[in-house]
């Protein structure tokens, strides 16, 4: 690990003529990865909330207190809510499960949890519906019991659970795998249970990943579309999220300045996601830095 | 399941049941219903609805436009990581935190942004326009949507590998007398290799599912911008249910395979650690 | 001469590494590079290697200056201390790699690969991976790498670096092996004095970016330059005196003043084997007490204890020890039959000074 950060050190600070890129070819690489994500990535963000004030700050305001959206709002609140509260309990259980002990089928059971990630969103939202649909397994005995779950909030629930069903876990893993179980057993044989072990010493060792594995399921759950548009019935007022809320009005029934006014709600959460994330990653390494400058025998 | 409990911590069952019991209600039982539920009509008429013309349109579309996602992704990340993880320069840490902005965003802004963008009375579209290139509504709109997508993968997959690279294996290779060319092509490509193709598999996975950023961008017109999950939704919304399972389980075979692969190459890419 | 160095410097931002180094290495030679650590011997040995540029002063290897040359054109074998082996080639292809560069015929790779591998002994290892070897085994597939273009100089990082102690020893046998077969001049960095003096025909020292000493293992050890090379090659007892009563005192120990005034300070250092130790306590002029004795095999490392609690080390061959009829805790007399002078009044001594001083004999009557 030192060995990595000196070698770090060096390639910045010494000049190695001949083992490294041209100056030049150095100067022109990064202008022109900068470039490319100034077109991809910056423009893009600008433009929403270009678009969103093109008109001035009074439709603006219009678009963001429209009765409809304050309701989409809500809806987006809801399901992200639950849908972060209940995989944040999955990922704390199944971490810790994965990450301390070792058993037969782990390999399958993170197999089984990564599946969500590459399973269309589209595809999720018809999951639920061919299981709740009206034509599906439990439509029938829903109907007769008048419980809506699909083209109502259960739904849109549980299909924005399935769609961020591994970013606590998934986050969690790695990090507790690499901390070991020998903190845990010290502060059990000095006589803490397995509850005061748990709260605190091994969640505090992974609080900041644990808040960036929230903040990703939080994110994802806030602005899911396709697995919430296929199960939702899509209605404003009633079952419309935000990212809903936008696409009903870029399709005209709202016109664009509103559409992107919506919008810039989801692109101001992203930035704040990402200050975020650079923020915990951040602490995360002074933690690190913190726990390696512990004295330690070289070599 | 049997447990080895080396550490003796306490909570295995507990949690292990617990972990199995949400997993099979939020994703097991409902893959395992779509599994069923197809198995309950006949092998011809799924077969038939699953192969049909359209739908071999939209696949072709689908992973057409996602293969060439990802090989761009495959190529600028590389480029990009290399960049970042290499190079000291102002603003590197505001463009690293950038990244991960398409993870970020919701799909449908980044769909209703680009689209925008890219119209032809657009910012970036009208200048496309003028060399009498259309993006929005055809199969570039999808293409640029699910590079947009795809592009932090390549990235992430790659930087801590490069920045793990040893230094002293590109000095070596210098004082043999490879010039930096050839020191990429025989010492550096061939260790990073491992890692862009498993960000190409993540971003390829990725593209084939997106939805929400490419309907605002390409639209839903069948044989023309249609992708697979586009006709899904249009077999729903017409209510023709065999049709949008028939298609969901080609997409989800392929996503199971796809995630296989991609566990498999991790294994494969870890032969070379000491 | 195949390596020479002229007013050498090099400079990271304000810290200096390097400083001022001038030296020449004659073709066919075997020199070690010792110091300390940070001492900035790996600095010089990149330099040389073109993966450093000097800030000041002039390299030149076979009286061509290459500072303007890039590391690629400068035809070196360059053995990191990590060996840097291309992970995600084979040990064939490690050693071909820099003549497939030049872009050689395949036979004929084949041939000068298959050469290599018998002479470092490592036959039948071509088709494994480094993480397949042992440490000992990728050291020769860096060395072997590093000399397979018939390199002009070859130079090794801390070339023992990284293995246990006891393959370390056959190493260095190796090496000197290596050496004279291929009669390549060979430069290489180390922290062990013991390896340097064992394998090297000239030992260039370092400390804090300059160089102290160049010369044969013998000479620097003989002769050392000053205290720090004194220090830093062989064990040295080291007296701190002040002048009083015309003789340079320290506790019972007496030596000539050297020209110090009254009052004044001087320090100097012995070798151990420059203490002679007598179990008749009328031999020699100074008391002490026996109070260790260390078993190095042939040698043995005596510790005297004089009544003040001064600490005389000092080496004698096991059957003097014997003949003697020493043992442990004993009453001994000892002289310090000869000294060098390491500083007078605070200042370091340069080599004319500090040359060995004789002690006059016990007998007459100082």
């Amino acid at each position: 690990m030192s060995a990595i950060v000196r070698s770090r050190l060096a390639a910045t600070k010494k000049s190695r003529r001949g083992s490294e890129e041209h100056p030049w070819a150095r100067r022109a690489l990064i202008a022109s990865a900068m470039v490319f994500l100034f077109v991809i990535l910056v423009v893009p963000l600008v433009n929403v909330f270009f678009q969103a004030l093109e008109t001035g700050v009074m439709p603006y305001l219009r678009a963001l207190g429209d009765a409809n959206t304050v309701t989409a709002i809500a809806m987006t609140g809801m399901t992200a809510l639950s849908s972060v509260a209940l995989n944040l309990a999955f990922g704390l259980t199944a971490s810790w499960c994965i990450a301390k002990f070792q058993f037969k089928g782990k390999a399958l059971l993170l197999t089984l949890i990564d599946l969500p990630f590459s399973v269309s969103p589209v595809v999720a939202g018809l999951l639920y519906v061919v299981l709740f649909g009206r034509q599906g397994f439990f439509g029938p005995w829903l109907d007769a019991h008048d419980i809506h779950i699909i083209f109502a909030l259960p739904g849109m629930i549980l299909a924005t659970l399935f769609v961020t069903f591994p970013f606590v876990a998934r986050e969690l893993i790695p990090l507790l795998e690499s901390e070991g179980t020998e903190q845990e057993q010290a502060a059990m044989s000095l006589g803490a249970t397995g509850w005061q072990t748990y709260w605190r010493v091994t969640l505090p060792s992974v609080k900041w990943g644990l808040l960036y594995g929230v903040m990703l399921c939080n994110a994802r759950a806030m602005g899911e579309f396709g697995a919430v548009y296929v199960v939702s019935s899509n209605i404003a007022g009633k079952t419309e999220t935000v990212p809903l809320r936008i696409f009903n009005l870029d399709l005209g029934l709202g016109g664009h300045v509103a559409a992107f006014a919506v919008a810039t709600l989801l692109a101001f959460l992203a930035l704040v996601t990402l200050a975020l994330k650079t923020w915990l990653e951040h602490r995360q390494n002074q933690d690190l830095i913190l726990a390696s400058a512990l004295p330690k025998h070289e070599h | 399941m049997s447990q080895r409990n080396r550490s003796g911590l306490p909570g295995f069952h507990l949690t292990l049941g617990y972990t199995l019991l949400y997993l099979g209600i939020i994703v097991i039982i409902p893959v395992g219903g779509l599994f069923v539920r197809a198995a309950q009509s006949p092998f011809q008429e799924l077969w038939r609805l699953a192969m049909n013309d359209k739908a071999i349109a939209a696949y072709q579309l689908t992973f057409g436009c996602s293969l060439i996602a990802a090989s761009i992704n495959a190529v600028v990340g590389t480029w990009i990581a290399w960049v970042l993880s290499r190079y000291e320069f102002p603003g590197r840490r505001i463009a690293d935190a950038l990244i991960d902005f398409p993870f970020a965003l919701p799909t449908a802004v980044a769909g209703l942004t680009l689209a925008k963008l890219f119209d032809p009375h657009g910012w970036l579209g009208s200048a496309l326009a003028a060399l009498g290139i259309q993006v929005v509504l055809t199969a570039k709109g999808i293409i640029l949507a699910l590079t947009f997508v795809g592009l932090p993968f390549v990235v992430r997959a790659l930087q801590p590998v490069i920045e793990q690279l040893e230094l002293e294996a590109e000095e070596a290779a210098a004082s043999l007398g490879a010039h930096r060319g050839y020191t990429f092509r025989r010492v550096i490509a061939p260790a990073l290799f491992p890692a862009i193709l498993t960000g190409f598999a993540m971003a390829f996975a990725r593209a084939v599912g997106e939805y929400g950023s490419v309907i605002f961008v390409a639209g839903n017109k069948p044989y023309v911008s249609q992708i697979a999950p586009a006709l899904i939704v249009s077999y729903l919304e017409n209510f023709e249910y065999d049709g949008a399972i028939a298609v969901a389980l080609v997409l989800l075979i392929l996503s199971m395979l796809l995630l296989l692969s991609v566990n498999l190459l991790e294994r494969w890419s870890s032969r070379f650690l000491r | 001469m195949s390596i020479e160095l002229k007013g050498i410097s090099k400079r990271f931002g304000t810290v200096a590494a390097v400083e001022n180094v001038s030296f020449s290495i004659a073709e066919g030679e075997l020199v070690a590079l010792i110091g300390p650590s940070g001492g900035g011997k790996t600095t010089v040995l990149r330099m040389i290697a073109g993966l450093e540029v000097p800030t000041e002063g002039e390299i030149f290897i076979r009286g061509e200056v290459v500072n303007d040359q890039s590391v690629q054109a400068r035809n070196i074998g360059f053995v990191f201390q990590g060996y840097a082996l291309f992970k995600t080639m084979s040990v064939f292809d490690n050693i071909a790699f820099g003549m497939s560069v030049r872009g050689r015929p395949k036979a004929e790779i084949a041939e000068r690969v298959g050469e290599l591998l018998k002479l470092l002994q490592i036959e039948g290892l071509d088709r494994r991976y480094p993480h397949q070897l042992s440490g000992g085994q990728r050291q020769r597939v860096a060395i072997a790498r590093a000399v397979a273009t018939k390199p002009l100089v070859l130079l090794l990082d801390e070339p023992f670096g990284a293995v246990d102690a006891k393959v370390r020893q056959e190493l260095r046998d190796w090496l000197v092996d290596l050496h004279d077969k291929l009669k390549i001049t060979t430069l290489f960095v180390t922290h062990d004095q013991e390896e340097a003096m064992e394998v090297s025909n000239r030992i260039v020292i370092f400390s804090r970016g300059h160089l102290e000493q160049i010369g044969t293992p013998r000479e620097v050890y003989e002769e050392p330059s000053n205290e720090f090379v004194a220090g830093f090659i062989g064990v040295l007892n080291v007296l701190e005196l002040k002048v009083q009563q015309g003789m340079a005192r320290c506790q019972e120990l007496a030596f000539p003043a050297h020209g110090v005034a009254e009052g004044g300070v001087l320090r100097l250092g012995f070798r151990p084997y420059a203490v002679q130790v007598s179990p008749d306590l009328a031999t020699y002029r100074y008391r002490a007490r026996l109070k260790h004795v260390y078993f190095l095999g042939v040698q043995l490392r005596l510790e005297l204890e004089t009544a003040s609690g001064l600490i005389i080390r000092s080496r004698m061959a096991k059957e003097d020890f014997r003949r003697l009829g020493l043992s442990q805790g004993i009453e001994v007399s000892f002289q310090i039959r000869e000294y060098r002078l390491l500083a007078r009044d605070g200042e370091p001594l340069g080599q004319e000074v500090s040359a060995l001083q004789s002690v006059p004999n016990f007998a007459d009557g100082i």
